[in-house]
């Protein structure tokens, strides 16, 4: 299986902390300079549970480096471009996608089950959380800020068009709007209707044209140019 | 040539190193067995819930103060990581950082 990595600014979990890239960085400085207040709190409590045996300091290094470098919307585009090419592969999606997930190596980590919506022209699906940020890690890696917004976890469910029309999107009117509210134990993936003018094309061509936010439900698929 | 499509990231997946850290632990305790998901879903809810009654959370740094909060009090609940036992280690880190030259690794003393 391939790995994308996706380019991102990071240069490792504990780098601003030892190398001091905080805002009023200054080379002159006589001492190393301060974390935040809440990286320390974090520092402290990493500190406090390694030396009691209760974490495992290079289970953290694997968690972030998962969820940074190799978790991303690229995996939830792979099985969208999948079932938009087998018909299937798509139906088994739909009835039951644990087991089919789980087979592409995708399963969540904390036990939870993942339901695909699939868009049609008389229903469009959008995903909220309105409790906190429950989200198909496995699929999308981690939620983009606007979603773990307490906005977008009031509006989305009161006024999914108006959101919709914020994020790009108009529907015809005679689409109905379903928003699916994830929970720690059901995560949703919302499976965007293929683009005209794509029949022939690959998997991998497929892939390129879905969007994280046509995966929430805030997008559509893109129109090959 | 690569598989891979040119994936645009305009937006790091953690903004600040110690979201990632933060993350990292708790999803490390959860698997580790300290706590269900659920658990820590419902008590991560009550504070944003309890955050977001004084001004609107936009997502970002606030959202990760609450699952700071949140995994703080957790831990001293459960005795895994008293109040007293983070902030002495806390003023530890910090005396570490203000005691060690520029550009040089910070290490904990003692």
């Amino acid at each position: 299986m391939i790995v994308c990595i996706m380019k991102r600014d990071w240069t490792g979990p504990h780098a601003a902390a030892q190398h001091g890239r905080m805002p009023h960085d200054h080379h002159d400085h006589p001492h190393a300079l301060l974390p935040p207040d809440p990286a320390l709190r974090v520092k402290a409590l990493e500190t406090i549970l390694t030396q009691k045996g209760l974490i495992d300091p290079a289970a953290l290094e694997e968690i972030i480096d998962t969820y940074q470098n190799k978790i991303g919307p690229q995996n939830g585009a792979r099985v969208v471009a999948r079932a938009w090419s087998d018909p299937e592969f798509r139906a088994a999606l739909l009835a039951d996608a644990d087991p089919v997930l789980a087979d592409l190596g995708y399963y969540g980590r904390q036990g939870e089950h993942m339901v695909v919506v699939e868009n049609t022209p008389q229903q469009h699906n959008m995903v909220v959380c309105t409790l906190c940020s429950c989200y198909p890690w496995p699929l999308l890696g981690i939620p983009p800020g606007w979603y773990k917004s307490d906005a977008y976890r009031a509006r989305a469910v009161r006024e999914p068009r108006k959101v919709l029309a914020e994020f790009g999107v108009t529907l015809p009117p005679e689409a109905a709007v379903r928003v699916w509210d994830s929970t720690a134990e059901v995560r949703y993936l919302v499976l965007p209707m293929r683009p005209e003018g794509t029949g022939g094309m690959s998997e991998e061509e497929l892939a390129a044209l879905v969007t994280r936010d046509s995966m929430i439900g805030t997008g559509l698929a893109k129109v090959p140019s | 040539m690569s598989a891979c499509p040119e994936v645009a990231a305009p937006e790091p997946v953690f903004a600040e190193p110690w979201h990632a850290q933060v993350f990292a632990l708790t999803v490390h305790l959860n698997e580790a067995g300290r706590f269900s998901w659920s658990d820590w879903v419902e008590r991560f809810s009550a504070t944003l819930k309890r955050h977001g009654l004084s001004r609107e959370l936009d997502g970002g740094e606030d959202y990760f103060r609450a699952w700071l909060e949140t995994l703080e009090v957790f831990l001293a609940e459960d005795g895994a990581a008293s109040r007293a036992e983070a902030e002495v280690m806390r003023s530890r880190w910090e005396e570490a950082y203000l005691s060690t030259p520029h550009g040089a690794p910070v290490h904990l003393r003692g």
